[in-house]
């Protein structure tokens, strides 16, 4: 008989003002005990809605039975054969709009905690099983790939998986892309992300580090080193500003750029030699996961108030919910419907307030989105010493730009024929930020997923 | 890991490294730059890529100690190895079909102007160089630039070397003398780059700047290194860091480059009594 409570059982968290202060994980796991109630809510539905919900299919239903089990072993099996990332995914995915959003519990009450339960096997196997994947048998052919974010991860997983030789060339010091400079200590330990990739290199992958592709090494060179397939995953680029005056004055940020100094490079740390502003009052401009992230990064630094300012509504805020109502109940302030017009800087350069207008939704535009408007004589100025702009980029150049035949869409995006993420390039493949714009880490990985198969398909002849 | 072949103190301040790179060295050209940590905990910093040897693999960074992580790289050996060293980042300089240079270098800049003037020099252009140090004793490069130059100028503020005076002084005396120039490459602190495109526009001589803000990632990510030229936002890493000087927004570049002055200072004088305790 399975588990009728309409809720989830509830994620231990820490306390929220005791969390603002440390960059230690926000949500604490749920035990064994938990995880085998919370399993036991599973209808285990015939047509498996979920999995439709999956950008990595993974079989969450059976997964989700031998936790029922109390089996975790086994669960870890299920998910390792379509995700190379699991404790990742368990922690960053927007599951309310992916699996969980499919999830029939979620018509009478909250869905299945379907996310809480992948986070939590993926930390068991770890805590409790030593065993390392082991590589495949070789099969001759050589993949290079281009980053070592989620979707470069992911197809290098996958390819090796299959025997072949995959070297991934990252263009930073550390493996992981965002989930090492973008995603935060407190949402996503690094240690796991480290231990994930251990994983990799243990199937046979390599990983080389300060290799900047398009620089170093050509897409062509790729090619006469003997690669058989090229796929990039190079993420997002260069961050966008909104071209509003003030923005070059000293405290004023892109989220890439805090982020990176707090994240890749320890500035939380009091060892740490990059350095960021000790700030008291901070704005963060955008809804997104990363605003959420950087606002919440800025408390932990000590930042008095925080604000979240967007020109939309609640009910438009781009990120994940958690992130909103764990941002909310950690004391960040949100700004809505408020827009910059002006950034106010004192004699010496540095930022000193934010000239802002109110907006108010009018009819909706192409997006489906009502479009914001402004509110006629509603300035008013926020007294702030940082501001953090956190409003996406544009895809970075360095690839397209020296590699001829890749074709770009008038935005900078890696053009390819969609599912199997071929670009107009013979054997070169893209997938992840780089074609689509900031997205999220799951549809990198699943973008990933699928090129590997694509690149396996044609390489073997099939 | 990229180890240190040969270190040398061109001055008390300035430390000159051949590093072991041959896939950086094999694509690197003038007006580029690595990006390094020098230990595993370092910050990530830019530095221009002085000179390079494709066949021995090699390439040459000099640099002042200005903070904590210039001092920790200095502190290195030859045989240590650096950390990370990527590269080669930002576009090259434009050197093609110039015939008549000024290339002027102010202090430690000249570490970067000395391979431009060295290739126009190759190109077949004729290379006239002003370099300008605060003092007899910070002076580098002469004998080098003088071997790719038709003309020297060396300035000193205080006149203990060369000519006493600003480079700039020195740069609108050979346009006086009826010289006519296709550019001037101007390379150093912010304040002379600005001064020298002062006196350039003034003739109406195109003028091109390197610029080395502050940076995190510099493979067009973090966004840290922006400037405002011909009033548009531009990435030095990805656009750069070459640039119409006539263009740049100077002031606005000054002010920036102040923005973390004061943890740097602290974070050097820690260092410098760190290494002062070890000494004792």
């Amino acid at each position: 008989m399975a588990n009728m409570n309409p809720n989830k059982c509830p994620m231990p968290s820490q306390d929220p003002m005791v969390r603002n202060r440390n960059f230690s994980e926000v949500a604490l796991g749920y035990t064994l005990e938990m995880a085998m109630e919370e399993a036991q809510r599973c209808l285990g539905c015939k047509h498996k809605p979920c999995i439709e919900g999956c950008p990595v299919l993974i079989d969450i239903p059976a997964f989700i039975a031998e936790v029922a089990k109390g089996d975790i072993k086994k669960a870890y099996e299920i998910l390792s054969q379509q995700t190379s990332l699991p404790a990742v995914c368990g922690r960053v995915c927007p599951q309310e709009t992916q699996c969980e959003g499919k999830c029939v519990r979620a018509i009478k009450g909250e869905s299945v905690a379907i996310g809480r339960l992948e986070r939590f096997v993926a930390d068991w196997y770890r805590e409790n099983c030593a065993e390392k994947p082991q590589p495949a048998k070789p099969n001759g052919k050589k993949v290079a790939v281009i980053g070592a974010g989620p979707t470069g991860l992911t197809c290098a997983g996958e390819l090796a998986k299959k025997g072949y030789g995959v070297t991934v060339y990252e263009a930073l010091h550390t493996a992981g892309g965002v989930l090492v400079y973008g995603i935060p200590e407190f949402r996503l330990p690094k240690d796991i992300v480290k231990y994930e990739i251990d994983n990799l290199k243990a199937m046979g992958v390599k990983i080389e580090t300060n290799m900047v592709i398009g620089k170093i090494l050509t897409i062509d060179e790729l090619f006469e080193m003997g690669y058989g397939a090229v796929y990039i995953g190079s993420g997002a680029g260069l961050p966008k500003f909104m071209g509003i005056p003030g923005e070059s004055l000293k405290g004023v940020y892109s989220a890439n750029e805090y982020l990176t100094r707090v994240n890749l490079m320890k500035a939380y740390l009091p060892t740490s030699k990059t350095p960021i502003r000790k700030s008291h009052n901070v704005a963060v401009v955008g809804g997104g996961n990363v605003a959420m992230d950087a606002a919440r990064s800025a408390k932990r630094l000590g930042a008095e108030n925080v604000y979240i300012v967007y020109r939309r509504g609640m009910q438009e805020l781009p990120a994940r919910l958690e992130e909103i109502e764990h941002a909310q109940e950690e004391g960040i302030i949100f700004k809505l419907l408020t827009n910059p017009v002006e950034i106010i800087g004192d004699e010496n350069g540095e930022v000193k307030a934010v000239k802002c207008v109110e907006m108010m939704l009018g009819e909706p535009d192409s997006s489906g989105r009502r479009r914001p408007v402004v509110k006629p004589d509603s300035e008013f100025v926020i007294d702030i010493d940082t501001m953090i702009m956190s409003i996406g980029t544009s895809p970075n150049p360095l690839i397209s730009s020296t590699t001829e035949g890749l074709e770009t869409d008038k935005w900078g995006c890696i053009v390819t024929n969609g599912d199997d993420g071929l670009t107009t390039r013979n054997a070169v493949y893209a997938g992840g930020d780089a074609v689509t714009g900031a997205a999220t880490v799951i549809l990198a990985m699943g973008a990933g997923k699928q090129a590997a198969a694509a690149i396996d398909k044609m390489l073997s002849g099939k | 890991m990229y180890k240190i072949l040969q270190k040398q103190f061109l001055n008390p301040t300035v430390c000159k490294m051949v590093i072991d790179a041959p896939l950086i060295a094999k694509k690197a050209q003038p007006g580029q730059f690595v990006i390094l940590r020098a230990l595993e905990d370092s910050e990530r910093i830019p530095l221009t890529i002085s000179d390079y040897d494709k066949e021995k693999g090699t390439v040459t960074i000099i640099f002042q100690l200005v903070g904590e992580s210039t001092s920790e790289l200095s502190a290195l050996c030859e045989g240590d190895e650096i950390c990370d060293f990527a590269g080669p980042l930002g576009k090259p300089s434009n050197l093609d079909g110039l015939k008549k240079v000024v290339v002027v270098g102010g202090g430690v800049g000249c570490a970067i102007a000395y391979p431009v003037a060295k290739k126009l020099k190759e190109n077949g252009c004729c290379v006239h160089s002003v370099i300008g140090f605060r003092n007899k004793d910070l002076v580098i490069l002469k004998d080098e630039f003088e071997a790719a130059s038709e003309r020297l100028a060396v300035m000193t503020d205080d006149g203990s070397f060369g000519e006493k005076g600003l480079v700039t002084e020195a740069l609108e005396a050979l346009i006086e003398e009826g010289n006519q120039y296709d550019e001037v490459i101007a390379i150093g602190p912010l304040v002379m780059m600005k001064f020298v495109c002062k006196v350039t526009e003034k003739y109406g001589i195109k003028t091109t700047v390197s610029m080395n803000p502050v940076m995190v990632d510099g493979t067009g990510m973090c966004g840290g290194c922006r400037l405002t030229v011909d009033g548009k936002t531009q990435f030095a890493c990805v656009d750069g860091p070459d640039f119409d000087g006539h263009k740049v927004d100077f002031d606005e570049a000054i002010s920036r480059s102040s923005m973390y002055r004061e943890f740097e200072n602290r974070r050097r004088e820690a260092f410098c009594n760190l290494m002062k305790k070890e000494a004792e």
